[in-house]
């Protein structure tokens, strides 16, 4: 990248691709051998067998992140008066109760946990998104690492990583909970007549299918078009004085709102994931 | 935007991180949570406890306070009764004893008009002898007339 001019369109693309590692397709310079793309296409071109190596990192630290600061609160709870850092833990601990509480009327130990778990883990990647766009990539390609996306929730492969696990387990319960013939007699006889079932199929098949698409389509979009806007004010910061402290004053006001959006996506996130598993639990309609 | 193996890496750690926060985040955490509203609760209800039986105590005491109050107007006017009664008494033994004192002022009082009268009556005598016997110029025989000069005294 160092070699091209830098222009707009160049910096926002850069800021829009990941470190992917992979094997190098046929016809490339490094054919058969492993590496770092050195750009967008060149990810593309690796295919499924790929890792976006920046987003799994920033990822599973944060979610490593979440679960030390979580578990040192686990360990020193007690029932005496709370303190610090585990006073904000409970606080936040009995939020996710009572959300899932208010939406999960089932009862299933393990929502609760995988509430708290969405919550937390995608703010604190959501939570990424403040930091200055600029600044830990250029420290990276410092350290010659050539491209770097440190919010992983604009990544689409951690958002349906995310989503597609509670599709999964929508599924299991639906069918542990219903039977497979409830199941599919809910899929088949709903909403209209059982002679019409073809249709009813299709209809609930799609709703079904759009469900895991919206719920991680939505975090991805909020989040990405966030970081677009926070690399578009970037931008400015090279146009001069004049523009680049209207621009500061924007980013400024952008971030302060999006404090608001990353805890609306996360909280959003978990809400929707209560709600299908609260669905997946409910005998009939 | 690409899909590839990155998806299944997140779907891998999310599950895992799942279970680890299943297993040891939020149990310690609820049964702390759980066991503090079990202190609370039992705390309130020990001080409703402890109002409950303050109350009552005050009832007690109000109860002790008001038979207090009755027990000592009673015994004022027990006292008062008696003190009106020591007075009536007092009265009575009074009047008596001064019908007794004006009784006995009385009797002396009489005594000492019979005796006077007695006195009066033996000088009466003596000067009627006296004046007699200037008056009949000799002697006469004071056994002879003793009776009429007696009957003479005694009407005095």
């Amino acid at each position: 990248m160092a070699a091209e001019p830098l222009t707009s369109s160049s910096y926002i693309k850069h800021h829009l691709t990941n470190l992917t590692y992979g094997k190098f397709p046929e016809g490339h310079e490094h054919a058969g051998h492993w590496g770092f793309a050195h750009t967008g296409e060149d990810a593309q071109a690796m295919g499924f067998w790929a890792l976006n190596v920046d987003s799994m990192l920033f990822s599973v630290g944060l979610g490593m992140l979440f679960l030390w600061l979580f578990r040192k609160a686990a360990k020193t709870a007690t029932a005496d008066t709370p303190r610090g850092w585990q006073n904000f833990v409970e606080w936040i601990v009995e939020f996710i109760d009572t959300s899932v509480r208010g939406s999960f009327s089932a009862k299933n130990d393990m929502v609760a946990p995988l509430a708290l778990t969405l919550f937390v883990w995608i703010f604190l990647m959501n939570l990424m998104d403040l930091i200055a766009v600029d600044h830990i990539p250029l420290l990276a390609s410092l350290l010659g690492v050539s491209h770097l996306k440190i919010v992983p929730s604009t990544d689409p492969n951690i958002t349906f990583g995310l989503a597609l696990p509670v599709f999964f387990l929508v599924l299991y319960y639906s069918v542990k909970i219903k039977g497979l013939g409830g199941f599919m007699s809910e899929l088949a006889f709903h909403p209209f007549p059982k002679w019409m079932a073809p249709v009813n199929l299709l209809l609930e098949g799609v709703t079904l299918i759009a469900r895991p698409l919206s719920h991680s389509l939505r975090l991805f979009g909020n989040m990405y078009a966030g970081e677009m806007i926070f690399i578009l004010i970037a931008l400015m910061y090279g146009g001069g004085v004049a523009l680049g402290a209207f621009g500061g004053l924007l980013q400024l006001g952008w971030a302060i709102f999006h404090i608001l959006i990353i805890t609306l996506q996360a909280f959003i996130f978990m809400t929707l994931t209560i709600v299908y598993l609260d669905m997946a639990h409910q005998e009939s309609h | 935007m690409n899909f590839n193996a990155t998806l299944i890496g997140q779907s891998i750690t999310f599950i895992v991180f799942v279970w680890f926060c299943m297993k040891y985040i939020w149990p310690p955490i609820m049964h702390a949570l759980e066991e503090r509203r079990k202190n609370i609760a039992d705390g309130l209800a020990a001080s409703e406890r402890g109002k409950h039986e303050q109350q009552l105590a005050e009832e007690r005491a109000t109860e002790i306070l008001r038979e207090a109050k009755v027990k000592a107007g009673e015994i004022i006017s027990r006292a008062e009764k008696r003190a009106s009664e020591i007075v009536d008494e007092g009265k009575v033994d009074a009047r008596a004893e001064g019908n007794r004192l004006l009784i006995a002022a009385r009797a002396e009082i009489d005594q000492e008009i019979n005796r006077a009268k007695e006195d009066l009556r033996g000088q009466v005598v003596t000067i009627a002898l006296a004046g007699a016997s200037k008056v009949l110029e000799r002697e006469v025989d004071q056994h002879t007339h003793d009776e009429l000069l007696t009957k003479l005294a005694a009407e005095i």
